[in-house]
């Protein structure tokens, strides 16, 4: 046998085990939905051919609808809010401090515990009346709002502690994208009587484009399919009140497990997966990549 | 002026973050009567921690959880290294291709393939058992996309050594390079630890027997059983996050650079 046959060899043996895996529980799954999604799947698993009749139902379907304006909306209010919060911070502790080690773990502290304490911890404290922050808000008449309980409130809340959540990790990738801008570049603008503001819009930011638009691109994805559009809301409000934190991957979610419909929700899985692939080619296309910086 | 007033500023704000959390821990050695009130408990008190720990079979969904995190961490690091040292350093036929059908799965996240990858789970019986819960959470991208970074800047000339002396590959990969890259498979063993600790969505579609229950599922089921009893809801979350955090302050530097390669360095 050749070495390079060996090589060849050893290689597909070494990729075997990870390769196998990821075919059998992602990429299966992946093809999977978009065939059972032509089928009626009971609760016993019996398979039933309906061509396109999951689709058709779509059409009709009102909390489909309402779950993907709340998907919608959290996407739009989201990526803009974390995205804005973490890079401030991450300007806030580029710079050596006393303490800015306490500082930055304390930002990623809340990424570090699971959605479901995370949940559950502002559940407590929105509680209605006596919980922490309607007794905070007491003082200005606030006490009585419902953050949980008022549909129009729930959405929104929902976003602020998804924020909370996350802004510790995006502040890490700005500050890992901030580290390659050169400080000869900021110092030289300085010298020729940039004000901070300039030195920021004119050397830090066009620079730190491509951090921008990976980041823009991975909290799109988090927010429409990641665990934050799950756990968070599974355990916050389930869904409610009145469908107003319902997002899509909780609808199917509900689809598949709670009424049964395997055959349908595997349908609203292939439409997740359509829209995903357009809006990251859509920002592709517009950003051409994120390489902004060679126009 | 600009220069103390930043500083201070961030020191602020870093207390309003993990406010949330400290609240929680003070609230959770709070008597169920006090749990609700503001500030420093008038008297502490223990009794909720070992309510939940003993009367709630807490210690059992903490072990399930100890058990799942660990295999799959180990197991994992075990696959990605291998699949990660052919994809870095050995050549053959179909490199790129399969590179960036490995990379493309990074783009598919569990809400979006739960459905089928449950009846797939379902045809290969891994359904209410620990194989169901372990086997599926092994396979990510992003373990083999870090490590073949990593393996990339190791310098040829140590394997070649290596070569001469005759070893045949699984040697160079298993006492060569194994060992070189102890950082970055720290670096992920914390973060593949606290991943699967946390793990609420998978475990629950899978498992409905109570002896398979992992700690977040429990503490979860907490909110129906226990619906008002906040003292004891806190307890049990404040028990869920102690692991995660102490790994957190443990290993911060290496999950600090396992996330920033995240950012696409």
């Amino acid at each position: 046998m050749t070495r390079k046959r060996r090589e060849a060899l050893a290689a597909y043996a070494f990729l075997a085990p990870d390769a196998l895996g990821l075919l059998t529980f992602v990429v299966i799954p992946m093809v999977l939905a978009f065939g059972v999604a032509f089928f009626k799947v009971d609760g016993f698993g019996n398979y039933q051919y309906t061509g396109l009749s999951n689709y058709k139902l779509m059409f009709g379907d009102d909390q489909l609808l309402a779950s993907l304006k709340v998907t919608a909306v959290y996407v739009v209010t989201f990526v803009p809010i974390a995205f804005v919060v973490s890079f401030a911070l991450a300007m806030l502790v580029r710079n050596h401090f006393k303490g800015i080690g306490w500082v930055r773990a304390a930002f990623f502290l809340p990424n570090v515990v699971s959605l479901v304490v995370v949940g559950l911890i502002w559940q407590f404290l929105l509680v209605d009346k006596r919980g922490a922050l309607s007794k905070l808000l007491a003082p200005l008449g606030l006490g009585d709002v419902s953050f949980l309980g008022t549909p129009s409130l729930a959405l929104g809340t929902y976003v602020v502690i998804s924020v909370w959540f996350l802004m510790g990790y995006q502040m890490l990738v700005f500050l890992a994208g901030l580290k390659d801008v050169p400080r000869e570049l900021e110092d030289a603008a300085a010298i020729d009587g940039a004000s901070s503001w300039q030195r920021f819009r004119f050397v830090i930011w066009p620079l730190l484009r491509p951090t921008s638009f990976f980041v823009v691109v991975n909290s799109t994805i988090g927010a429409v399919t990641g665990l934050q559009a799950f756990d968070l809301v599974f355990v916050l409000t389930k869904g409610g009140p009145a469908r107003a934190t319902s997002t899509v991957v909780l609808y199917i979610y509900e689809q598949a497990f709670t009424f049964n419909n395997l055959g349908y929700a595997a349908a609203l899985t292939t439409v997740v997966v359509a829209i995903l692939v357009l809006c990251t080619g859509l920002m592709f296309g517009v950003t051409r990549g994120g390489r902004f910086d060679e126009d | 002026m600009r220069i103390k007033f930043l500083p201070i500023l961030a020191h602020v704000l870093a207390i309003i973050a993990v406010l949330p959390l400290l609240w929680i821990v003070i609230s959770a050695l709070k008597p169920a009567e006090d749990v609700f009130d503001f500030g420093w408990p008038s008297s502490w008190t223990l009794g909720n921690l070992q309510y939940v720990l003993l009367k709630i079979p807490m210690p059992r969904f903490m072990l399930n959880s100890a058990i799942v995190s660990i295999t799959v961490t180990v197991v994992a690091l075990f696959f990605h290294s291998m699949a990660a040292y052919a994809l870095a350093r050995l050549r053959f036929p179909g490199r790129g291709l399969i590179f960036s059908g490995i990379m493309s799965t990074l783009l598919v996240s569990l809400p979006v393939i739960l459905v089928p990858l449950f009846l797939v789970a379902k045809q290969l019986g891994l359904l209410d058992s620990y194989a169901g819960l372990i086997v599926p959470s092994i396979f990510h991208a992003f373990g083999i996309f870090l490590l073949r970074q990593y393996y990339l800047n190791i310098p040829r000339e140590l394997e070649e050594a290596a070569d001469l002396d005759g070893c045949g590959y699984w040697r160079r990969y298993w006492s060569v390079i194994l060992p070189l890259s102890r950082p970055a498979l720290a670096s992920l063993s914390v973060l593949f630890f606290l991943a699967n600790w946390n793990a609420f969505l998978w475990p629950l579609t899978i498992t409905r027997n109570p002896d398979l229950r992992v700690i977040q599922l429990g503490v979860s089921g907490m909110q129906g059983q226990y619906a008002s009893a906040w003292n004891l809801i806190l307890a049990a979350a404040v028990i869920a996050a102690i692991p995660t955090v102490v790994v957190f302050v443990a290993g911060q530097r290496r999950l600090v650079d396992a996330m920033k390669t995240t950012g696409l360095k």
